[in-house]
């Protein structure tokens, strides 16, 4: 039988590690045992499927989607970009969610208590799919800096936390994108869980003028890759052999 | 010198963080936002199959269950079919069936509960047939990088012996760590031990 094409190995060595001491959390969380390598079946080439259906219209306008009687606080920005895969393919239909804080730094979220306000028109979250091509755009305003409990004194550099499907189960991904110029990305123990300076650049979307609205908002861009497909056949013995 | 390959290198990942509720599950972070949450239903209400509960904790190397946790399924349905078109019987699949599905954790105690159909036996790699499984994948703040396993059923004790996955777990007490077990009414308990001697079985899939 020829089936679909398995998913290129994840690199590991570019991933962050699962146990990174300087993020204290991942001390208790991380496996300790090697994860147990997989050979592809339909259970991992496979995946959920999205369609319009399941998103509503002002799903990926963060500006508006959860407005009650104006525009959030803060810089007004467009996110934009393409998911591709290893091989440089657009991966159209995927679905695409982000989440944030608010201008201040805060979460509209029961367990933030951060002392910057909630702001009475920003939710934090938007959703789309990506169109035949892998685009994907929203709208939305660039969330602040928080600090959180690591060390006393540790922020997070500005992020939005993007959430990415593909085609297949093996290719989930869950990232954060961070902006060009942001000097706490260098001092972040969890950006620094990624050991590859290269790989840390990969998160860093940089400001985009083109894509800019004069006299609106400002726009940064944030390409998505995720695992590529090999276009062999599915098994190396074949059926019968 | 040789030409250079030139593929490009995945993202890579970050934690989902403490506040991943807010993306994907804004309704338990407290509020109300989009008109539907996704992967609360696996299966629709037509779909044949036995109903089951599936519930457990993630615990961490201490113990402690996570509380912020969040789990994806994905899974056959009770014919062994994906919802997918990568499925050569796909067309086959039962109507309303999802296949995927999205919970998290109780806040105070951590507890998590998965509503969907048993799945049947899936074609596996080289003409052998894997036992009814569903994948898991979880993320949360600590997570680095969102961990994939399986759930296996341990009243399919024939089937199990034949998955040519669980029989590819060396060390044989540690298949147990991927079987759910009966606790009565349909409904299965899966605990996920992140860490420590009992640790869960972890794929890189
Ligand atoms: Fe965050």
């Amino acid at each position: 039988m020829s089936g679909p094409g398995e998913f290129y190995q994840r690199d590991r060595t570019w991933h962050p590690p699962a146990y990174s001491p300087d993020y204290k959390t991942s001390v208790a969380r991380s496996p300790r045992l090697p994860l147990l390598s997989l050979e592809n079946t339909l259970s991992e080439v496979t995946g959920p499927v999205f369609g319009h259906g399941d998103l509503g219209p002002l799903d990926n306008d963060l500006i508006r989607n959860f407005a009650k009687d104006g525009d959030p606080i803060g810089e007004r920005i467009i996110v934009h970009g393409r998911v591709v895969d290893e091989n440089g393919r657009g991966v159209p239909g995927t679905l695409v969610e982000v989440w944030q804080a608010n201008a201040g730094g805060r979460y509209r979220h029961k367990k933030d208590t951060y002392l910057a306000p909630v702001d009475p028109n920003f939710g934090g979250c938007g959703r789309c799919l990506t169109d035949g091509e892998g685009y994907y755009h929203f709208r939305t305003v660039k969330p602040g800096a928080y600090p959180w409990r690591n060390w006393v004194n540790n922020w997070r550099p500005a992020h939005i936390h993007v959430s990415v499907f593909g085609s297949g189960f093996a290719q989930r991904l869950i990232t954060q994108m961070y902006f060009e110029g942001d000097p706490l990305i260098a001092k972040c123990p969890i950006v620094q869980t990624i050991t590859d300076q290269a790989a840390i650049d990969a998160l860093v979307a940089p400001l985009d003028m083109n894509a800019a609205v004069p006299l609106d908002c400002l726009a940064y861009k944030f390409d998505i890759v995720l695992r590529g497909r090999r276009s062999t056949l599915f098994e190396n013995r074949l059926e019968g052999n | 010198m040789v030409q250079p390959l030139n593929y490009l290198k995945e993202t890579p990942s970050q934690t989902a963080g403490p506040y991943v509720h807010i993306g994907l599950a804004p309704g338990a972070a407290g509020f109300d936002i989009f008109h539907n949450q996704l992967g609360a239903v696996v299966a629709g209400p037509d779909v044949p199959g036995e109903r089951i509960r599936i519930e457990g904790l993630v615990l961490d190397s201490t113990g402690a269950p996570v509380k912020d946790v969040l789990l994806e399924t994905w899974q056959a349905d009770a014919a062994g079919i994906h919802p997918h078109p990568d499925d050569p019987r796909h067309a086959e699949c039962a109507p309303g069936f999802r296949g995927w599905g999205r919970v998290i954790s109780d806040f105070e105690t951590g507890l998590w509960t998965l509503d969907t159909i048993k799945p049947g036996k899936v074609p596996g790699r080289n003409g052998r047939v894997m036992a009814p499984h569903i994948s898991v994948w979880i993320v949360s703040r600590g997570i680095n990088v969102g961990l994939q396993t399986r759930i296996y059923f341990a009243d399919e004790e024939e089937a199990n012996a034949a998955d040519p996955v669980l029989g590819m777990i060396e060390q044989v007490h540690r298949r147990e760590t991927l079987l759910a077990r009966p606790s009565g009414d349909g409904a299965y308990r899966f605990d996920i031990l992140l860490q420590g001697d009992r640790e869960t079985v972890f794929f890189d899939i």
